[in-house]
């Protein structure tokens, strides 16, 4: 199984053409430690909105790819988000689900993904076209790479370490964080 | 019993003339009108949403590529989005234009609306969300505008409660 942070590492390149919305915790702490970039936003918080905040950005801007980095725990308290992201469907939006099967920025507390629920079927079965689930990292890079560039909205589910970063604190205020982004998002020339 | 076709027209027409570009609702009797609006509207985009809380998350993205939004849920579907509210766009600032149907209130029929009835104007005033009444025709625009005013300017949540009288012909 793949370690998160590699995961994030091989597609790292690969994000300053797209607008990137993470969920809080370990994916937040470790796309921050590569380096914080201004199309980057950490929703440090309203867990499970994530996708939603991603959705209403990328129906906003139907011409920039949105990526959403999400959690198993965060997506198990929205998942009614992949219905609307599938009634919606829009091709810019990608939801990167890492799935380490826990909770783990509060002590490692299993999900119900450790007992048998399945995020990619949830997602299909809510009427998601595109969704992959992968626990390879070579996989899982040419599936981003895929999924990026479709005609629907995808979900790609990640099964990942229940390995995070050895620290969850970032330089970065939480409005400095929004507004740099809200102004970066406004100086595209997509707009 | 029948929805006021002229007065859903009258607020569609003020949220329009706020500028507002998209609008994410939960079906609610009072709003089928003002749903049906903007799905026909080709200038609107309408987000249906499975529970309300999403709806801060589609204003939020919006709001960082600069469209104004609104909201239009049950006063029910504003308490099942309180995490949201708070932990979102009060959190980092999101200007929110909601509109609530105020069931529950002085005249309702429905058992099952009255204690969030009930509920609605004190956890809106425990969560510092600043909120206005609306009950006759002829305050619709100006509140409306004033409410899109102070979202924007505050980049906080602001509700507007639209009423039976308002809405029940």
């Amino acid at each position: 199984m793949m370690k998160r942070i590699d995961a994030l590492k091989r597609i790292y390149k690969q994000l300053d053409s797209k607008l990137i919305i993470t969920n809080m915790g370990a994916v937040a702490a470790e796309l921050y430690s590569l380096g914080h970039k201004k199309n980057f936003f950490y929703l440090e918080h309203s867990m499970g909105l994530a996708s939603s905040v991603g959705l209403g950005l990328a129906l906003s801007k139907p011409r920039i790819k949105i990526i959403v980095f999400d959690g198993d725990g965060s997506v198990l308290m929205n998942l009614g988000t992949f219905s609307t992201i599938a009634r919606y469907n829009p091709k810019n939006l990608t939801h990167v689900i890492f799935d380490n099967e826990s909770l783990l920025s509060v002590g490692g507390f299993p999900t119900a993904t450790s007992t048998g629920t399945n995020l990619k079927d949830i997602a299909i079965s809510s009427g998601i076209k595109n969704a992959y689930e992968t626990n390879d990292i070579d996989e899982f890079e040419s599936l981003f790479k895929q999924n990026t560039n479709l005609d629907n909205a995808s979900v790609l589910v990640s099964k990942v370490e229940a390995k995070g970063p050895e620290k969850f604190t970032m330089d970065l205020g939480l409005i400095e964080n929004k507004i740099d982004f809200k102004r970066h998002i406004n100086s595209l020339k997509e707009n | 019993m029948a929805v006021s076709v002229k007065n859903s027209e009258l607020i569609y027409k003020s949220l329009k003339n706020c500028g507002v570009k998209i609008v994410s609702a939960l079906p609610e009797t009072w709003l089928v009108h003002l749903i049906k609006f903007s799905e026909e509207d080709p200038d609107m985009q309408l987000v249906r949403l499975a529970k309300e809380e999403e709806g801060v998350g589609i204003s939020s993205g919006a709001h960082f590529a600069g469209l104004k939004s609104a909201m239009l849920m049950q006063n029910h579907g504003f308490l099942a989005s309180i995490n949201g509210i708070v932990s979102l766009a009060q959190l980092y600032r999101i200007p929110l234009l909601m509109i609530i149907s105020y069931r529950g209130e002085m005249g309702e029929t429905d058992p099952w609306q009255t204690e969030g009835g009930l509920r609605t104007e004190s956890t809106l005033k425990a969560l510092d969300i600043p909120y206005d009444i609306i009950d006759s025709a002829d305050s619709v625009e100006k509140k409306i505008n004033k409410a899109a005013v102070l979202s924007e300017s505050s980049e906080r949540p602001v509700a507007l409660l639209i009423t039976r009288d308002l809405m029940v012909e």
